[in-house]
């Protein structure tokens, strides 16, 4: 197999063919962050917060395969500003209320922000009013923190194929809706995989919040992307 | 002319809280108040949260005494799982009360060292930039390691059950998160000292003997200080044992007699009541049989030695006979008893820490149990400050309908206001002039309820002191602050 060679942030790497500039970077030991791409699911570019910089254009480094001689700029002190925006951005325009979130330890959204060091967002809070929704029985949808990264609607489906969660609406109003009578026969199994596909608090199982104690919760062991970087 | 006194906010308190003395042209008292001016409304904005989210979201109301909230909250969904106490796993049961006893710790140590000792070793009429912790931590250095290492230990406990010290998500509903690891059994009972269980047990037995001492020293000021008669309510266990975390309602009079005894505290909206008044967020609660006069009661440390028939350990219960001999066993009704009460409290939960850190239920690994759900929940704890009562109703969705708190500063809101009223009447009414000293006397008496004004009226913050004296036209004439 041919081996193509480029560069992140000056450090040689090398990628297969087909790669993506962040599968390629992980397979070097260099973190990208991301929030919509989740490892199986085809890369949908939304979020950007993998945006990296190739030959000065920004590109998002989840679709972007790696080419031959490829100079990628990464963690540059812009690069890392602008990831940060992104990450005030989900902030204030959700109701992120940390402090009682059974997430809170296990949330990528959070990891980012510990990450990036977000003390206080730029951005004025939106504090949008979004009911949540606690009609299903297996999950409670909490539209207050979704931050519409479309990976629920991207894998949960039922045995013979079809979606269980849709986006709907547009823009501002864009919500994820779920279908109900699929998910009335949600099972325990797919329950889980949706709370645990969520990087963030929307899906959450019914009746099992902090049962992780804090210390054992996945982001108090290791901060995130450092199980790439230690590599 | 007529002169009315601000004290807002009050010191050495938690929370925001005024006091407002009114005198007419004589200086003689005509009215005295003690309010609560913050409002935060915890009881609404829970309401549509999954229940299992109370324990942990509803304990911000405070910094303090979290562990109260967060295992009342619990207390109150381990009956909405279907958890009632008797079927709770011992781990369970045992790795909350480890939790809550290392929190009356850590609380009552804070309260006695760092909010009211100053007022002792100085005195009540000393100057301000002295009567503080830190005058405290400089002219009496040990005294001050001491409270500070006691804090610590309770806290160092609350984070082995709890995860974190401060808002920590250990009691889940019917049952905990994690058990004791034998790591964290031994660090307490073997650490060189101090950090170790037995050597907290003698330092909380020393702070009592050094309160001992002060009050033979000045028996007059500490007996007859804000001392009036009232009701005194709290939980003890069945058998009338003092218990901090889980009993039935007792209630008696000035007199000893039972007003209350052996009462489900689920039934507690049949025997107590809540009073409105315009001038306070606060509110006033009351026992339903002798109505709004004359049914109120003070709950805490002293109320929960007068309710109590023995203390199940067996230093504390030494001190106990004596606390309860000098009353010749009746209810002692002295505001600054409340003290004594609260360090034989901090005995008996140092050596109740160390009674449960022996019990080897707490390496079980049976932690949660549910049985058939139901939409409503109460859970009531005796908190440092008293007892505190959570409730709350469960929709066919897991999401919270209804919720009411009576938190234990509430329930001390007449005693508070009686103890305020008290020193207006007896220092400061017809005084020619009223000193910084004879203000601190108010909070003095404010001070004995240890109150929580964050929690009382669901608000949160630190205080400096303003007193303002105001014509009856609202001309302020004087304004002091520190």
């Amino acid at each position: 197999m041919t081996e193509i060679k480029f560069t992140i942030d000056g450090k040689a790497c090398t990628a297969r063919p087909g790669q993506t500039i962040v599968e390629a970077a992980k397979a070097n030991g260099v973190y990208i962050p991301v929030l919509c791409r989740y490892e199986g699911l085809k890369p949908a570019g939304s979020c950007r917060i993998c945006t990296v910089r190739v030959g000065g254009r920004p590109v998002a480094a989840c679709t972007q395969p790696v080419a031959e001689g490829m100079v990628v700029e990464n963690a540059t002190p812009e690069l890392e500003d602008m990831r940060r925006a992104v990450v005030e951005m989900l902030f204030v325009e959700g109701n992120h209320l940390c402090p009682s979130c059974e997430k809170s330890g296990n949330c990528e959204l959070q990891a980012l922000a510990y990450r990036f060091r977000m003390l206080a967002p730029r951005f004025p809070f939106q504090w949008p009013l979004r009911a949540t929704d606690g009609s299903l029985p297996k999950i409670i949808m909490e539209h207050n923190r979704c931050i519409q990264c479309l990976r629920c609607v991207r894998s949960i489906r039922t045995e013979d194929g079809k979606g269980i969660f849709a986006a709907q609406e547009r823009a501002g109003r864009m919500r994820i809706g779920v279908d109900p009578e699929l998910a009335a026969r949600l099972d325990d199994e797919t329950a889980r995989k949706a709370m645990d596909i969520c990087p963030v608090g929307a899906i959450l199982r019914k009746e099992v919040g902090f049962a992780v104690p804090i210390g054992r919760r996945k982001f108090d062991r290791a901060p995130i992307g450092s199980e790439i970087e230690s590599k | 002319m007529a002169k009315k006194i601000t004290i807002e906010p009050v010191t050495r308190v938690e929370g925001h809280g005024k006091v407002t003395l009114h005198f007419d042209d004589r200086g003689k008292l005509i009215q005295s108040r003690f309010h609560v001016v913050e409002f935060r409304g915890f009881e609404r904005f829970v309401q549509g949260r999954p229940y299992w989210e109370a324990p942990v979201l509803v304990q911000r109301l405070c910094g303090i005494c979290p562990v109260s909230h967060h295992l009342a909250a619990a207390k109150a969904m381990d009956l909405v799982v279907g958890a009632d106490p008797d079927s709770l796993p011992p781990t369970a049961e045992k790795m909350r009360r480890l939790m809550h006893y290392g929190q009356m710790l850590q609380s009552h140590a804070l309260h006695f060292f760092h909010l009211v000792s100053p007022d002792l070793l100085f005195g009540v009429d000393a100057d301000p930039a002295v009567r503080n912790i830190v005058g405290v931590a400089l002219k009496h250095k040990d005294l001050a390691v001491r409270g500070v290492l006691l804090r610590k230990f309770g806290q160092e406990v609350i984070l082995a059950t709890a995860g974190k010290k401060i808002h920590g998500t250990g009691a889940v509903p019917g049952g905990i998160n994690k058990n004791l690891s034998p790591q964290e059994r031994d660090s307490f009972l073997k650490s060189p000292a101090p950090l170790n269980a037995d050597t907290m047990i003698d330092w909380a037995q020393g702070a009592l003997d050094f309160f001992k001492s002060y009050h033979k020293k000045n028996k007059a000021f500490i007996d007859g200080f804000a001392e009036f008669p009232s009701n005194h309510l709290s939980l003890v266990r069945k058998d009338g044992a003092l218990d901090f975390y889980h009993g039935v309602l007792r209630a008696v009079d000035a007199n000893g007699h039972k007003i209350l005894d052996d009462i489900d505290y689920r039934d507690y909206l049949r025997h107590i009541a809540e009073e409105v008044r315009t001038w306070s967020y606060m509110k006033f609660p009351y026992l339903k049989s002798l109505g709004k006069d004359k049914g109120w009661y003070r709950v805490g440390p002293l109320a929960r030695l007068n309710t109590c028939d023995f203390i199940p350990s067996p230093r504390a219960q030494k001190e106990f006979e004596e606390f309860r001999a000098y009353t010749s066993g009746k209810p002692n009704s002295m505001s600054l008893h409340s003290h004594w009460a609260r360090l034989v409290e901090l005995l008996h939960a140092a050596e109740v820490i160390k009674e449960l850190l022996l019990d080897p239920d707490l390496q079980g690994t049976v932690l949660t149990y549910r049985g058939r759900k139901s939409g409503e929940g109460i859970g009531l704890i005796e908190a440092p400050r008293g007892t505190l009562f959570h409730h709350y109703r469960v929709d066919a969705n897991d999401l919270i309908a209804m919720a009411n708190l009576i938190v234990s500063t509430t329930n001390n809101n007449e005693p508070m206001n009686r103890a305020v009223h008290w020193v207006a009447q007896n220092v400061l009414s017809e005084k020619p002039q009223i000193t910084e000293g004879m203000l601190n006397q108010v909070e003095v008496a404010i001070r004995a309820y240890d109150p929580c004004l964050s929690c009382a009226t669901h608000a949160l913050g630190a205080m400096p002191l303003e007193v303002s004296i105001v014509d009856p036209r609202g001309l302020v004439l004087d304004c002091r602050r520190r």
